[in-house]
C-alpha cells in the first residue's frame, strides 16, 4: 500500500514489519524521528518489542549485542558522533559475527559540529566489517531492511549490516513509499534462528580471546563472510523483486553509461540530483553518464570495473573526506583500483559535507572539471572565506 | 580442526591445560586429622579437590600449590611439602 | 538457586596460584546455580578463564568490552523477557570496569531497573594490566600509576562508594561482602539473583600478586580487612541499611604490615601520620556501618 512518508518513518514502518524482539534507543539528529514513530508504535501496541531507552549510543549497540547473542532480533538506529561513540562496538560486533541490522541517517562527523548530511560517519566505519548499503530515496531505505534482516541472519554470513541514508534529505522530506503487508514480509523474512546462542541448556563461551595462534584467522574468516556476502546480497535483492516487484540484485546501479565519455560515480540520494543533470546534459549532447555506488561494503570491484570499462574521464563524487589522503577522499581509491586502467583518469571530488547544497549547475560544473582533468579536491569551497 | 566463528567455545576444553605443572609445593592430606569440614574443598581456587567417602583429595593435575587449604584447614591436616621433580 | 555443591568454573584456567577473584568465581555460581547467563567484562577473571578455545565456565558466558557489561546484560535480559525465558542473567566485572570505566553503563542498566544481578569482584586496582591505580583502590595504596615516592605516599584518593551509587539509583538490594566468609557470598549472591530488579554484590577479592603477599594468605588478608574495618560486610535493602557484620575491631596494623602495597609507610620508619589516615577511615567506616561489638 502506498503512503506518503517521511523518510525516517518510512524506515520505522519497514522495522516494526521486521518484528524485532529488542528495541535500543538513543536520540540523534537526524534519526531521532525514527526511534520516536518506534516508541509510538510500541506504545500503541502496533509492535511488540522491548524497547530501551538507553543511556547513551555505545549501550544502545551494547544493548543490541546482548539481546543478539541472547538469540533475538534487534535493531538501532544511529548518526554522526553517535556512531563514532559506538565504534569500538561496531567492530566488536562485526567480530562476534551478530546480524544486527542498524540504520545510519548519514550525518557531518565534529569538529566543527554540523547536523546536516554528508557521508564522512559511515565512510569512517568502513573498516568495521559492517555490510554498508546507500539508499537514494524513501523507498530503497525501507526496501533495504528487509534485504539486511534475510542476508545478515544467513548462516553463510553473520555480518551485521548499515543501512545509510542522506540525513535531512532523506529522513526528513516526503515521499510516496510502497509498504508491503506483514503477510508478505513474513513470507520474504522469516523469524531468526540464531547459529550461537547464550542458552543454559546449552552452554557456550561467547567472545573469548584469541592468541596470536588464533587471531589472524578468525578476521579471515569475518573478511571470507564479507566476500561471500555480495553474491548473496544480489540474490536476496533479485527474490525481493520477483515478490515485490522492485528489483534489488544490482550492488551498482549504471545510468546512461553505455556510450558515456564522462562518468560520474556517487552513493546516495545526490544520485537523483545527478541523474537530473544528466538528462539535461544529455539533451544538450554531452556523453555523461553516472554509476551508483549502492552497497560500498562489500566493495563490488568487478561490477565497477565492467560498468565503467572503456571510460576515460571518471569523477568520484565523495560526501566524505580522508584528511590527508592525496585524493582526499576515500571512496576515489577503490574506484581507481577496480576500474585498473592507465590510460582512465579517475578524480575525486570531496563536495556537499556538512550539508552543503549540491545543485545540477554544481554536477555540470564538476563535469567540465572531470573533463578538464581537474579534480583530488575541494568542489565548490567558498573562497572568500578561505 | 575449523574455528568456532565469533570466537566461542563449548565448556571442557580448559581442562587440556594442566596446570598442575605450575606446583612449587604439593599439599598432602592427611586423612586421619580431617573433620571432612568439606573447606578445602569450597575454597581451592582451582576446584579441583574431590571428595570420596566423606574424605578429600586434590587432583593433582590441576592444583597449582597455592596453600590455601593448608592455611585454612581448621584441623591442620594439610601439610605443604617441597615438591622434588 | 543457591547450590553449594555445584562446580561451574573448571579447573585448568589461569589465574595464579591463591587467586581470591578465582574463588570468588565459584562462589558466585554457587549462590547462582546452573541457570545462569554469564556476562563479563575485559579483566583478569575474563582473561584468566578463556583463552580460546580452553574455556573454563560451564555456563553461557559472554564477553564484549572492557566497559560495557552492563548494557550488554541489559540487552540480554530484554531479550529474555521477550522469549519468555528466566535464567539469572549476571554480569561478573572487576572494579576497574566496575567503578571507572563502566559506570555510565552500569548506572544506565540500573535506572532502566533491568532484572540484572552485577557482581563486582574488587580486588582495588587494575590487576590485568598490571596492577594500576582505579576508583577501588584504597587510600596510600601503591600501585603502577599511584606509586610512593618523594611526593607521593601512594594513592591519594579514598575509595569510591559504589554501592551507596547503586542504592540511589533505587536498586532494591546491595550487598558487599568478602571470600573470608563464603557461604555468606554465596547467601547473598542468592539473594541478589533472586530479587527482582537490578541488584548489586560487591566481593572483596584480594590479590596475591597485586597487594604483594603469599598466595596462601589470601583468605587470611580478606579476614583482617573485615575485622579491622577497612571493609564491611552489609546489605542495602530498599537503600536501607540492614545487616551489617559486627566485629571485635582490631586496628588497621596487622592488615597494612601484611601487604607489599602498604610497605612505603613502613621505610624508612612508620609513617604515623599517613597510617593515622587510615585508621580514621577504618574508624569512620565503623561508625557510618554501626560495627563495633
Amino acid at each position: 500500500m502506498k503512503e506518503i512518508l517521511e523518510g525516517s518513518h518510512a524506515v520505522a514502518e519497514a522495522v516494526r514489519l521486521c518484528k524485532p524482539d529488542v528495541i535500543s534507543a538513543y536520540p540523534i539528529t537526524p534519526q531521532t524521528h525514527i526511534v520516536e514513530r518506534l516508541a509510538e508504535m510500541v506504545a500503541d501496541g502496533d509492535l511488540d518489542s522491548e524497547y530501551m531507552c538507553v543511556e547513551s549510543e555505545f549501550s544502545a549497540l551494547s544493548a543490541c549485542l546482548g539481546a543478539s547473542a541472547a538469540g533475538s532480533r534487534v535493531y538501532s538506529a544511529t548518526s554522526s558522533q553517535g556512531l563514532l561513540l559506538m565504534a569500538e562496538v561496531c567492530f566488536n560486533v562485526a567480530g562476534m559475527r551478530q546480524p544486527i541490522v542498524m540504520s545510519i541517517a548519514n550525518r557531518a562527523i565534529s569538529a566543527p559540529l554540523s547536523i546536516w548530511n554528508d557521508q564522512q560517519d559511515s565512510i569512517a566505519l568502513r573498516d568495521s566489517g559492517w555490510i554498508q548499503m546507500y539508499a537514494e530515496d524513501a523507498q530503497e531505505v525501507h526496501d533495504f531492511h528487509y534485504i539486511a534482516y534475510k542476508v545478515a541472519e544467513d548462516h553463510q554470513i553473520l555480518l551485521p549490516v548499515f543501512i545509510c541514508f542522506d540525513g535531512f534529505i532523506l529522513s526528513h522530506t516526503y515521499e510516496p513509499v510502497d509498504i508491503p503487508t506483514q503477510s508478505e514480509v513474513d513470507a520474504f523474512l522469516p523469524p531468526y534462528k540464531p547459529y550461537n546462542m547464550l542458552d543454559a541448556k546449552n552452554p557456550l563461551s561467547m567472545g573469548m580471546y584469541a592468541t596470536p595462534d588464533y587471531y589472524m584467522e578468525f578476521r579471515y574468516e569475518i573478511d571470507q563472510a564479507m566476500q561471500r556476502s555480495a553474491d548473496l546480497i544480489k540474490k536476496v535483492g533479485k527474490e525481493f523483486g520477483e515478490k515485490f516487484g522492485r528489483d534489488y540484485s544490482g550492488l551498482v546501479e549504471s545510468y546512461e553509461l553505455k556510450d558515456a565519455e564522462v562518468a560520474i560515480v556517487a552513493m546516495g540520494s545526490i544520485c537523483g540530483t545527478i541523474k537530473d543533470a544528466i538528462d539535461e546534459m544529455r539533451a544538450e549532447g554531452k556523453k555523461v553518464g553516472l554509476l551508483r555506488i549502492i552497497t560500498y561494503r562489500p566493495f563490488p570491484a568487478e561490477d565497477v570495473k565492467s560498468a565503467l570499462a572503456g571510460i576515460k574521464k571518471i569523477g568520484v563524487f565523495e560526501k566524505n573526506l580522508s584528511i590527508g589522503a592525496r585524493m582526499k577522499g576515500a571512496v576515489g581509491y577503490e574506484i581507481k583500483d577496480a576500474v585498473d586502467d592507465q590510460s582512465a583518469q579517475v578524480l575525486s571530488y570531496v563536495a556537499g559535507l556538512g550539508g552543503r547544497d549540491i545543485t545540477i549547475a554544481d554536477i555540470k560544473k564538476m563535469v567540465q572539471e572531470i573533463e578538464a582533468g581537474r579534480g583530488d579536491c575541494f568542489f565548490g569551497l567558498r573562497q572568500e572565506l578561505i | 580442526m575449523s574455528l568456532h566463528i565469533g570466537c566461542a567455545a563449548a565448556p571442557g576444553q580448559a581442562q587440556e591445560n594442566k596446570t598442575g605443572s605450575w606446583r612449587v609445593f604439593k599439599p598432602v592430606y592427611d586423612h586421619e586429622k580431617c573433620t571432612s569440614c568439606g573447606m578445602c574443598q569450597l575454597i581451592c581456587p582451582e576446584g579441583c579437590v574431590h571428595e570420596t567417602d566423606k574424605k578429600y583429595d586434590p587432583d593433582y593435575d590441576f592444583c597449582k600449590g597455592c596453600g590455601l587449604c593448608a592455611a585454612e584447614c581448621p584441623a591442620t591436616a594439610i601439610s605443604m611439602i617441597k615438591e622434588e621433580k | 538457586m543457591a547450590d553449594k555443591t555445584c562446580e561451574l568454573v573448571d579447573c585448568g584456567h589461569r589465574a595464579c596460584g591463591g587467586c581470591g577473584p578465582a574463588y570468588a568465581a565459584r562462589l558466585i555460581l554457587k549462590g547462582s546455580g546452573p541457570n545462569s547467563i554469564v556476562c563479563a567484562s575485559t579483566g583478569c577473571m575474563e582473561v584468566f578463564s578463556t583463552p580460546y578455545p580452553q574455556t573454563a565456565w560451564k555456563v553461557p558466558w559472554i564477553h564484549s568490552l572492557f566497559e560495557n557489561a552492563a548494557a550488554v546484560a541489559s540487552g540480554i535480559e530484554s531479550a529474555l523477557k521477550k522469549q519468555g525465558r528466566d535464567e539469572n542473567v549476571l554480569c561478573i566485572c572487576g572494579d576497574g570496569a566496575t567503578f571507572d570505566i563502566g559506570i555510565q553503563c552500569i548506572s544506565g542498566a540500573f535506572e532502566r531497573g533491568h532484572n540484572i544481578t552485577y557482581i563486582c569482584y574488587d580486588n582495588e586496582a587494575y590487576m590485568n594490566t598490571g596492577i594500576q591505580r582505579s576508583g577501588a583502590t584504597p587510600f596510600d595504596a601503591s600501585t603502577t600509576t599511584s606509586p610512593p615516592g618523594k611526593n607521593s605516599f601512594g594513592n591519594n584518593r579514598p575509595k569510591k562508594d559504589l554501592p551507596q551509587i547503586l542504592a540511589a539509583h533505587g536498586s532494591p538490594y546491595v550487598a558487599t561482602c568478602s571470600i573470608a566468609y563464603p557461604n555468606d557470598v554465596i547467601k547473598k549472591v542468592d539473594k541478589a539473583v533472586t530479587t527482582e530488579g537490578p541488584t548489586y554484590v560487591q566481593i572483596h577479592t584480594p590479590c596475591c600478586t597485586g597487594w604483594g603477599f603469599d598466595g596462601s594468605k589470601t583468605v587470611e588478608l580478606a579476614k583482617m580487612a573485615v575485622e579491622c574495618g577497612l571493609w564491611v560486610n552489609y546489605e542495602l535493602v530498599g537503600g536501607k541499611l540492614d545487616k551489617a557484620k559486627k566485629i571485635k575491631r582490631k586496628l588497621v596494623e596487622d592488615y597494612l604490615k601484611s601487604q607489599k602495597r602498604f610497605a612505603h609507610l613502613y621505610k624508612p620508619q612508620r609513617n604515623d601520620v599517613e597510617i593515622a589516615k587510615i585508621q580514621a577511615i577504618a574508624d569512620a567506616n565503623a561508625e557510618k556501618y554501626g560495627i563495633d561489638l
